[in-house]
C-alpha cells in the first residue's frame, strides 16, 4: 500500500472510531419531508382513518412488489429454469443475454418485450441487467439456477444487504457485479461479498448509505484482493482538522 | 377572565401614560382606590414598565395554556380532567408481561399483531429499569446464527432471520423512520477439532435439511478463504453463508417497543414485587399433595418510592430474563424441598459473562466473520475502526459471582487472549479498550429456552432460559408465545419440545455443540 493511502486509512480509521460510538444512522441524508407528508403525518397522528388509509397505501405498494417478485413456479415447471429466469427478468423490465449469444433481450420502456426468448429452451442466462428494477431478495430465487457471470443492479431500490448476502448462490460463477446507486446498501451487506471469490469487477459507486467511503473502499480492496473495485461519486477529500475536532468535541459531549 | 380584567386595566394605564405624561400617577390612582392599598399604589408607580411586560408575559402564558388545552382535547391526546400519577400502571390489564427486554416486547408486539381487529385487549409491559443497565438484551453480542444442532433452535433462527429481513414490514410505524438493524452479513465460522469434527458434520446435515445455508470447509479451504486464521488443530469448519451475522440489539428492542406501543401496548416502569395468588390443593396419584396456583393480581412497585399499584390481570408472562427464576419464587415456585413435585423450580439463574472490546489495527478487517473456536473463544468485528469484541464462557467450577456486573480483567489475560492469539496471530498485538459484563439467562437444566405454561401455575407463561441465544430468537419466540396464549397451541412453529414437560420428565434437550 502506498504511503498516501496508508495515511488516508489512518485518518479514516480515526473517523470510523468516532462513528462506531455513534451507532445510529443519522437520518440527515434523507431530504426533509415535504409539506404534504408533514400534514399527512399530523393528521395520521390524530385520526385513525387517515392512519388506516396511509397503511393501506403502503400495503398495496408492498403487495405489488411481492407479486412481481414471486417465484415463477409455473413457468419453471413447464418451460424449465432458464426460460423462467428469462421471463422473470423481462417481466420486471430488465435485460439479459443467453450463453453463446451476442444479442441482448430487453424490455422496452413500456415494459413490452420480444417473446423470441422462448426458442432458447435450456440455454442458461449468462449476463443479466436488472438496473432500475424492483428486484428484491425473493426475486433472486428466480435466478438461482443460473450460472451468472455478470449481474448489473444499478439503482435498484429494493436491493439491500440481505440481497447481497443471497448472492452467494452465484459464488462459483459471478465475475462482474454492479451495485452502484442502490439506496439501501450499507457496509453490513458489502461484507457478504467476501463469498464471491471469483469476482473480478465490482462497482460500488454512489452508495448513499456508506458513511465513510474512503475506509470502506480500502477494506473492500483488502477483502477482495483479486477484484477491481470501482467507486465513483464519493467525496474522498480528507476531513479538515477543524471539522474533525468539532466532531470529537461533539462526541465528548454526548 | 382574570386575565381579561387585568388587560383592561393595564390598557387604561398605558393610555394614561401616553396622553398625560407625568400626570399618570394620579390618573392611575383614581381607578384603583377600592381594590389596592396604598402600598400597591406605590409599587405600581415605580414599576410601570415591568407591569407592561408582566402583562405581555402573562398573556403569552395564558394563550399558551389555552392552546395546550385545546390541543389536549383534540382526538388522539390522552388528556383527562383528573390529575393522576401518569407513571402508575392501570388497575386492570388482560395480560401483564414482566420484563421489558427484547423477549417481553416481542411478545407484546405479537399479542397485538395477532388480535389486529380488536383493540380491546389490554397488554401491560412492566420493566423495572428504564435505562436497561442490567438487561441482557443490550449487553449481548448481538449475534444470530443457524448453526445449532436442535431443530427447534435452527427453525427459531431461520424464522427470526426472516423477520429481520422484512423488519420494516413488521415493525415500521407510519411516518416514522424505518428500522435499521445495522445487520452485518458476515456469517459465523465454527472451527472444530479432530475430536468433535463428526459432531459438526452431523449438525451440518441437520442444518442443511432444515434449510439453512451452511457450508463445510476443510482446513485448506479455511486457509484459502481466511488467510489470517491459524488452522493448527482445526479438522473441519462450518460457515454460514446467509442469515448469519450480528446486529444492534438496542435497535431491535426499540423497534419492538415503538411498534407495540403504537399498537396500544401500555408501558410501565416499576418492579413486580409480589403476586396475589389463589391456591388450589390437589392430590397426585401417589398421594402427594400439590398446590396449583392462579395469579389474581400483580403488585407493581414504583421506582424510588413507596407507591405501588396492584394490577388485576388474567395472565402473566414471565419474560424477566436472568431473573425469571426469582420472579417465579414470588409465586412460591421452587421454595419447597427439591425432590418433591411442588419443589419443582424454574431452573434459570443469572450467569455473568464478560465481553472485551479490543483494538487491533492489523486484525482481519471487513473480512472477519463471527468466529467460534472449539476452545470456546469467540470474536467478531465491531465497526470498521479495527475494533473487535471477544470473550469465552468460564468453566462451570469457576463461575464468577453474580451480585454485580464488574469485569474481571485478569480473566482476559488468562483465558481469552492466549487462545485468541493462537487462533488469529494478528491478535498477539492488541489493546483492550473497554469491557462489559452481562447476565446470561442461564438454564441450568439444559441451556435451552423454556417456552410455555408452568405446570404448577395456571396462568403464568414463560419465555426464558435462552442461555446466550435469546436475542436472536426473540422474534420467533414472541410469536410462539402469542400463539400459545391466543390460540392455545403453537401454530406456525411447533416448540412443544421446549416446554416445561421436559424438565418435569427429566429429559434434557441438549445442544450437541462443538464447544
Ligand atoms: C455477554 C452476552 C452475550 C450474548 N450474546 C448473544 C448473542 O450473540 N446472540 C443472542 O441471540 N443472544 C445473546 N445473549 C443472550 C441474550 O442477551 C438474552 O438471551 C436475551 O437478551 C434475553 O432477553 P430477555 O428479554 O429475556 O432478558 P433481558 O433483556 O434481561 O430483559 C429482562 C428484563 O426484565 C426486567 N426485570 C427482571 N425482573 C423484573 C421484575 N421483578 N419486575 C420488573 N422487571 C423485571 C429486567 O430489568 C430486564 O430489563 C448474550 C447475553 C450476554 C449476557
Amino acid at each position: 500500500m502506498s504511503a498516501p493511502l496508508i495515511s488516508l486509512r489512518r485518518c479514516c480509521q480515526r473517523a470510523a472510531g468516532l462513528l462506531v460510538a455513534r451507532r445510529h444512522w443519522s437520518s440527515s441524508s434523507a431530504s426533509p419531508p415535504s409539506l404534504v407528508s408533514r400534514s399527512l403525518d399530523f393528521l395520521a397522528q390524530r385520526f385513525y382513518d387517515v392512519e388506516a388509509l396511509l397503511n393501506w397505501k403502503s400495503r398495496i405498494g408492498k403487495d405489488q412488489l411481492r407479486k412481481k417478485n414471486l417465484y415463477y413456479g409455473y413457468t419453471h415447471k413447464h418451460y424449465g429454469p432458464d426460460i423462467a429466469s428469462a421471463y422473470y427478468i423481462l417481466n420486471l423490465g430488465g435485460g439479459f443475454r443467453f450463453v453463446g449469444q451476442s444479442e441482448w433481450f430487453r424490455a422496452d420502456s413500456r415494459g413490452k418485450f420480444n417473446w423470441d426468448f422462448l426458442n432458447y429452451k435450456d440455454t442458461p442466462v449468462e449476463e443479466v441487467d436488472m438496473s432500475h428494477t424492483i428486484i428484491n431478495y425473493v426475486g433472486l430465487s428466480n435466478l438461482e439456477r443460473q450460472h451468472l457471470r455478470t449481474l448489473k443492479l444499478q439503482g435498484c431500490p429494493e436491493v439491500d444487504d440481505w440481497f447481497l448476502a443471497g448472492l452467494h448462490k452465484f459464488q462459483d460463477s459471478l465475475e462482474e457485479l454492479d451495485i452502484s446507486h442502490c439506496p439501501r446498501i450499507t457496509v453490513g451487506g458489502l461484507a457478504a461479498l467476501r463469498n464471491l471469490s471469483h469476482l473480478k469487477h465490482l462497482n460500488v459507486s454512489s452508495l448513499p448509505r456508506i458513511s465513510n467511503p474512503g475506509l470502506v473502499i480500502i477494506l473492500l480492496e483488502e477483502m477482495l484482493p483479486q477484484c477491481q473495485i470501482r467507486a465513483d461519486g464519493y467525496d474522498l477529500s480528507l476531513p479538515q482538522a477543524g471539522r474533525e475536532k468539532s466532531e470529537e468535541r461533539l462526541e465528548a459531549e454526548r | 377572565m382574570c386575565a381579561l380584567r387585568r388587560l383592561h386595566r393595564s390598557v387604561r394605564t398605558l393610555r394614561g401614560s401616553f396622553t398625560r405624561g407625568s400626570l399618570t400617577c394620579t390618573a392611575v390612582t383614581q381607578w384603583q382606590p377600592g381594590r389596592c392599598g396604598g402600598l400597591t399604589f406605590c409599587q405600581k408607580l415605580s414599576t410601570g414598565g415591568a407591569l407592561r411586560s408582566d402583562f405581555l408575559k402573562d398573556l403569552g402564558a395564558q394563550l399558551a395554556a389555552a392552546k395546550k388545552k385545546a390541543a389536549d382535547s383534540l382526538p388522539g391526546s390522552n388528556w383527562t380532567p383528573f390529575e393522576i400519577n401518569p407513571s402508575l400502571p392501570p388497575e386492570t390489564a388482560d395480560i401483564v408481561i414482566v420484563g421489558g427486554g427484547v423477549m417481553g416486547w416481542s411478545i407484546a408486539y405479537w399479542l397485538k399483531q395477532k388480535e389486529r381487529f380488536s383493540k380491546d385487549m389490554r397488554v401491560l409491559v412492566v420493566e423495572r429499569d428504564p435505562t436497561y443497565s442490567q438487561a441482557s438484551t443490550v449487553l449481548s453480542a448481538g449475534g444470530i446464527r443457524q448453526q445449532f444442532s436442535l431443530l427447534e433452535n435452527i427453525h427459531l433462527s431461520l424464522e427470526s432471520a426472516d423477520f429481520m429481513r422484512n423488519i420494516n414490514e413488521h415493525l415500521s410505524v407510519v411516518n416514522e423512520d424505518p428500522v435499521d438493524l445495522q445487520f452485518n452479513q458476515s456469517g459465523y465460522l465454527f472451527l472444530a477439532s479432530e475430536a468433535v469434527a463428526h459432531v459438526m458434520e452431523q449438525n451440518y446435515n441437520t442444518q442443511r435439511c432444515a434449510g439453512a445455508k451452511v457450508s463445510l470447509f476443510s482446513p485448506q479451504q479455511v486457509k484459502e478463504k481466511f488467510p489470517w486464521i491459524n488452522t493448527e488443530g482445526v479438522a473441519l469448519a462450518s460457515y454460514g453463508l446467509e442469515n448469519e451475522g450480528w446486529f444492534d440489539p438496542w435497535t431491535l428492542l426499540n423497534a419492538f417497543r415503538r411498534k407495540a406501543m403504537s399498537m396500544g401496548v401500555i408501558q410501565c416502569f416499576g418492579e413486580v414485587a409480589d403476586f396475589k395468588h389463589m391456591k388450589q390443593v390437589m392430590m397426585t396419584k401417589n398421594g402427594e399433595q400439590m398446590e396449583r396456583r392462579t395469579i389474581k393480581s400483580v403488585k407493581v412497585q414504583m421506582p424510588n418510592s413507596l407507591e405501588y399499584q396492584p394490577v388485576d390481570c388474567a395472565l402473566v408472562v414471565n419474560a424477566a430474563g436472568a431473573f425469571s427464576g426469582k420472579l417465579a419464587e414470588l409465586v412460591g415456585i421452587g421454595l419447597d424441598p427439591k425432590d418433591s413435585l411442588a419443589g419443582f423450580s424454574v431452573p434459570v439463574e443469572p450467569r455473568k459473562r464478560y465481553v472485551y472490546v479490543v483494538h487491533c489495527p492489523d486484525g482481519p478487517g471487513l473480512d472477519s466473520p463471527f468466529l467460534i473456536d472449539y476452545s470456546g473463544v469467540y470474536f467478531r468485528r465491531e465497526g470498521l475502526g479495527g475494533n473487535y469484541i471477544c470473550g469465552v464462557s468460564p468453566e462451570e467450577a469457576e463461575e464468577p459471582d453474580t451480585s454485580n456486573l464488574e469485569v474481571d480483567h485478569q480473566f482476559f489475560e488468562d483465558k481469552v487472549w492466549p487462545k485468541l492469539a493462537n487462533r488469529v496471530p494478528a491478535f498477539e498485538e492488541l489493546k483492550v479498550t473497554s469491557a462489559w459484563a452481562g447476565f446470561y439467562d442461564y438454564n441450568t437444566f439444559d441451556q435451552n429456552g423454556i417456552i410455555g405454561i408452568h405446570p404448577l401455575i395456571n396462568n403464568m407463561y414463560f419465555a426464558t432460559g435462552f442461555s446466550g441465544h435469546g436475542l436472536q430468537h426473540s422474534p420467533a419466540v414472541g410469536r410462539a408465545v402469542a400463539e400459545l396464549i391466543l390460540d392455545g397451541e403453537f401454530k406456525t412453529l411447533d416448540l412443544s419440545g421446549l416446554s416445561f414437560q421436559r424438565i418435569l420428565m427429566q429429559e434434557p434437550m441438549l445442544e450437541r455443540n462443538i464447544v
